[in-house]
């Protein structure tokens, strides 16, 4: 017994001896990120994203001279991990702000705590309840989920679509999604006839997509940002469905369009302009942010760019552009983040209010589909 | 109940070491300004809890569970849903009325200012564990009479339901998990509670707890219970044959390991405001695992050592990415190498195995 | 429900199930020569699928399957041979951890090698749309050829544990190591080759299914739980009773989709499960005692 505990005393005497980092002259910026685990396809590019941001910004001096440092947690999607390292982030490295979590649960469980903290959370997850209650110090940086499920019904009313069959993940980014839709559809003229929800590990799903089939609908609405959704999408066509497929934005990875194959051809879905940023006209205000992200992230990385990287890159530019402002200081980057408009991004054009705290509205999105394995504007 | 043995003089030095040690950390993390670090260690005591339960289930009753991540879920998932469920709507309806008049039910601000009606924390422990160690007994009467592979893959299965359930009820959060979770008034004016201000008040509750818990356990260990477990562990067939009733016996300490589970789910979650399906996922159970073959199974120090030292280099980030990757390496490495566990390991006699050898040559096998 | 839908759900039970059953065949050669239940099963059969995809731009498809299936077997042999091949009295509890572990960490290693991309393979025949029609319902070709794998799979391994010298060595170890030994078996070597075989399987289990679903190097976990489900329900050792039992799962899943909401599809498997094994844990189709230790 005496071994035991003098061995771990003396492990935990070191942690505790061991020395900090002196706080210099530099903005300290945390980000608590799924970088392994199941929400890895979130926080690994977001991560990567992050990492070169950073670089950039060193290599060009800091911001207003002063040097940025990045510190990345990888929280593997778990909401406990979040929570320690978010006290650890804000009381132990005295970060200016916190970016991210990846996923939906993980932000809800660090939100009171950085409310409380009064640190700056950008989080890259989607849910609108991480905004809808506002606490001041809490932004988010992907587009809502209710307007990409607005464009959905407006080009589902332009086709003539009345009767809808949904398919959703049994993960926070679809229950999210699955909420949305079934609040919004009475309103524009949507009835949902059928709606399952499917395990975002499954490895076939022509049980569920029979049942949609068996509901005699006009349109399948497939609500996921994981893997599986490019298997409903083969299901569907297999199962000799020739309706409509609507994808959510989680389908913005060329990797899941290369996983559906030939199936994925026509998919519609709402998306950042990332995805399609060379057809974009040279006139387009965000042509010039997204080509030089794609180009310096596929350069580096050898990997496509995905629109979840893009929601990291949007919280490091909005974070910088506050700090530029504001200065080393939370209250005050928080107030300047609030009162940010016109800000570039890869996810659209931000204009942050004291009562939006996400910043883009509809024209975020751009209706996309797949054409020959590749993402194209949907023609009008 | 087990009677409770006679205070020894070992035991009564082990408890007072104990308490020296995590006097002597709280006071040096408070001098030199890390008192922060005292958050990790207190998550790390709760965790203590669950392997503490699974170290006596497998290194004394010799049953392995992978599933004792879902009796921590399923205590905390229980409180959790309890004291966030707002009953306001139905405020005028019988039995409601009646529990908010007796103190059940408590009208409380939630973090957004909004005024809820919700289960008292105090009840809902109790729900919890009762909740907790039912499941434990149903099913562990059934399970327990299964052995090796199958006993594996039965726990298995259970933390598995467990998740799919946390997973695909809506009502508890489904992927997201329950957050908003209050403190929990232990004492007057104690709560146990993620709060800044409270940190090192918390940090002695958990510690109270862990000591209170390792004092039981230890007491068992050395009364007619534990005599009981290790000639089950040692020999199942033969300590039957003695008249040792051994179903009976697993399936205590199967209820046992489940309920302290099921209370360290209760405080842990009322400690970080949330939980999340990740509790329940199998590689935490792994993880629990790992840390019991670090410590020895059946070594109640040895196990809360490891569980210490291993939970609060993970909580801290310390092993990056390779989180999992570090935990599978323990589990070979200890298996292979120390069944015992690490701090079992005689160092002389190992040192003695590199001494050159003197006269004739001695078949290796 | 109409006939035609009927038969679309027990169609689609059938390739629920063969997934199932290859994968749970897997396990059963290990079995049948050790008595471990090898946890890192699943990691096989994700290593064939992401060698396979890693190997098809430069080979043509059959090419790249039978170098990933020898890669795989290669990896099995030096798994056994690292960490199992010495140890002298392997008990089912350590060996049940260790396999823990080893799957652990090729996991890890597979993230590290591939990233946390999606891959998958082309078609055997069709692609991702073809279906050809069978009563009414449409069924996908690769599922038929995971059938076809699946039935080979059994008649090989029935025939070379029933009817093979080496075959019936391999039982001899699992059901008495010493007196096997005694009569001049190298255990240790036909240990070896009982971990490069089920690697093997797993990764031909991992190539054939792999254009139905993708492969990530997350695969491995639900894989295996699934698949030894799939083992036990068909009892621990029989390959024929593991597809068996890998087809019923598979139908009664799909049928419980068609009634109850989706989302309890995997609630009511391990509920089968945990009665089978609460109720006649040698399986439905086993014969051995599940109280062997």
């Amino acid at each position: 017994m005496t071994k035991a505990m003098t061995a771990s005393l003396a492990l935990l005497a070191s942690a505790l001896l061991a020395p900090q980092a002196l706080a210099q002259d530099t903005i300290k910026v945390g980000a608590i990120l799924a970088v392994t685990g199941p929400a890895s396809f979130l926080g690994s590019p977001e991560a990567k994203t992050l990492e070169m941001m950073v670089a950039d910004i060193n290599a060009k001096g800091g911001i207003g001279g002063k040097k940025v440092v990045l510190i990345i947690k990888d929280s593997g999607a778990s909401s406990e991990k979040a929570i320690s390292f978010a006290k650890q982030l804000i009381e132990e490295e005295k970060v200016l702000a916190i970016i991210g979590p990846s996923t939906s649960g993980e932000t809800m469980a660090i939100k009171a705590l950085a409310e409380e903290s009064k640190t700056p959370l950008l989080s890259c997850a989607a849910a609108e309840v991480i905004v809808n209650p506002v606490a001041s110090y809490v932004f988010k940086t992907p587009q809502k989920d209710s307007q990409a499920v607005i464009r959905i019904f407006q080009q589902m009313k332009k086709m003539g679509i009345t009767k809808i069959g949904v398919l959703s993940s049994n993960t926070g980014f679809g229950k999210a999604g699955k909420d949305q839709i079934e609040k919004l559809a009475a309103e524009h003229g949507i009835q949902i006839v059928v709606s399952e929800v499917y395990d975002s590990k499954a490895t076939d799903l022509t049980a569920e997509v029979t049942k949609i089939k068996a509901a005699n609908v006009q349109a399948i609405v497939n609500w996921s940002i994981e893997p599986a959704q490019a298997i409903v999408i083969k299901n569907a066509r297999q199962l000799g469905l020739t309706i409509p497929i609507f994808q959510s934005h989680g389908f913005g990875n060329i990797g899941y369009v290369k996983a559906a194959g030939v199936a994925a051809e026509g998919v519609i879905f709402p998306a950042g302009r990332l995805l399609i940023a060379e057809e974009l006209p040279a006139s387009n205000p965000q042509k010039k942010v997204l080509v030089s992200y794609k180009n310096e992230y596929e350069t580096k990385y050898k990997e496509d760019v995905s629109t979840f990287g893009g929601h990291a890159y949007d919280a490091m530019l909005l974070f910088t552009e506050a700090v530029k402002k504001g200065g080393n200081d939370r209250a005050k980057v928080r107030a300047e983040l609030e009162g940010l408009k016109g800000v570039v991004g890869t996810a659209g054009i931000f204009n942050m209010s004291p009562t939006d705290h996400n910043g883009l509205g509809l024209e975020a999105f751009e209706m996309l589909t797949v054409k020959d394995g590749r993402f194209v504007p949907l023609a009008q | 109940m087990p009677r409770l043995g006679p205070m020894r003089p070992a035991l009564l030095r082990q408890v007072a070491i104990f308490v020296a040690v995590f006097v002597t950390m709280e006071l040096l993390a408070v001098a030199g300004e890390k008192s922060f670090l005292l958050t990790q260690v207190t998550m790390s005591a709760y965790y203590t809890l669950v392997v503490l339960g699974l170290s006596l289930l497998m290194g004394y009753a010799g049953q392995i569970s992978l599933g004792q991540a879902g009796f921590f879920a399923v205590g905390g998932y229980t409180s959790a849903l309890l004291t966030t469920w707002d009953l306001s709507a139905q405020r005028s309806v019988g039995w409601v009325a009646g529990a908010a008049r007796v103190g059940l039910l408590i009208t409380r601000t939630d973090a957004f200012g909004a005024q809820v009606l919700t289960v008292h924390p105090w009840p809902a422990l109790v729900c919890a564990l009762v909740l907790t160690m039912t499941v434990a007994f149903v099913v562990g009467i059934p399970v327990l009479k299964l052995k090796g592979h199958y006993l594996a893959m039965a726990t298995l299965g259970l933390g598995t339901i467990v998740y799919s359930i946390a997973v695909g009820t809506a009502r508890l959060g489904a992927a997201d998990g329950i957050s908003g979770v209050p403190p929990f008034p232990f004492l007057p004016g104690i709560g146990v509670g993620g709060s800044t201000g409270a940190r090192i008040v918390n940090y002695y509750v958990a510690c109270g707890i862990l000591a209170a818990v390792m004092l039981l356990l230890q007491n068992l260990v050395h009364s007619r219970v534990g005599r009981a477990l290790r000639a089950i562990h040692g020999a199942e067939d033969a300590a039957s044959a003695m008249g040792v009733d051994t179903p009976y016996f697993k399936v205590r300490t199967f209820v046992l390991g489940a309920a302290l589970a099921g209370l360290a789910g209760v405080l842990l979650t009322h400690f970080n405001g949330a939980i999340g399906p990740s509790e329940a996922s199998i590689m935490k159970s792994v993880k629990y695992l790992a840390i019991v073959a670090v410590g020895g199974m059946g070594s109640l120090w040895g196990t809360l050592a490891a569980s210490m030292v291993l939970n609060f280099l993970s909580l801290r980030g310390y092993f990056g990415t390779l989180d999992d990757a570090v935990f599978g390496a323990i589990l070979i490495v200890v298996m292979l190498f120390a069944p015992q566990g690490i701090l079992a390991i005689d160092l002389r006699r190992a040192l003695r195995l590199l001494r050159p050898v003197r006269g004739a040559p001695v078949d290796p096998r | 429900m109409s006939l035609a839908f009927f038969i679309q759900y027990l169609v689609a039970g059938i390739t629920y199930g063969t997934i199932y059953a290859v994968v749970g065949m897997g396990f059963n050669i290990i079995y049948n020569t050790t008595g471990i239940i090898n946890f890192a099963q699943g990691e096989f059969v994700m290593l064939g699928g992401m060698v396979a995809v890693s190997l098809h731009p430069h080979l043509p498809l059959p090419a790249a399957i039978a170098g990933a299936v020898l890669v795989t077997m290669a990896v099995g042999a030096l798994i056994e041979l690292i960490f199992i091949h010495w140890l002298s009295k392997p008990t089912v509890l350590r060996m049940i951890i260790v396999t823990i572990g080893i799957s652990i960490l090729i996991r890890e290693a597979a993230l590290l090698v591939w990233g946390h991309d999606v891959r998958v393979l082309p078609y055997f025949t069709g692609n991702e749309i073809s279906s050809i029609s069978l009563g009414g319902a449409l069924i996908s070709p690769q599922v038929i050829w995971a059938v076809a794998v699946c039935a080979v799979m059994v008649m090989l391994t029935t025939a070379f544990f029933q009817w093979t010298m080496l075959g019936r060595q391999m039982r001899a170890c699992a059901s008495n190591r010493v007196g096997a030994a005694v009569c001049g078996l190298p255990i240790r070597n036909l240990v070896t080759l009982s971990f490069a075989l089920s690697a093997g399987m797993g990764a031909l289990a991992g190539c054939v299914v792999c254009p139905i679903t993708y492969t990530q190097y997350g695969m491995g976990t639900g894989l295996a739980i699934k698949g030894f489900t799939v083992a036990i329900l068909g009892g621990l050792g029989n390959s024929l009773g593991a597809v068996a039992a890998g087809l019923l799962l598979g139908i009664v899943e799909s049928f419980t989709v068609s009634a109850l909401p989706a989302a309890y599809k995997d609630t009511v498997s391990i509920a089968i499960l945990l009665g089978v094994l609460f109720l006649r844990p040698s399986g439905l189709f086993g014969a051995g005692a599940a109280t062997r230790a």
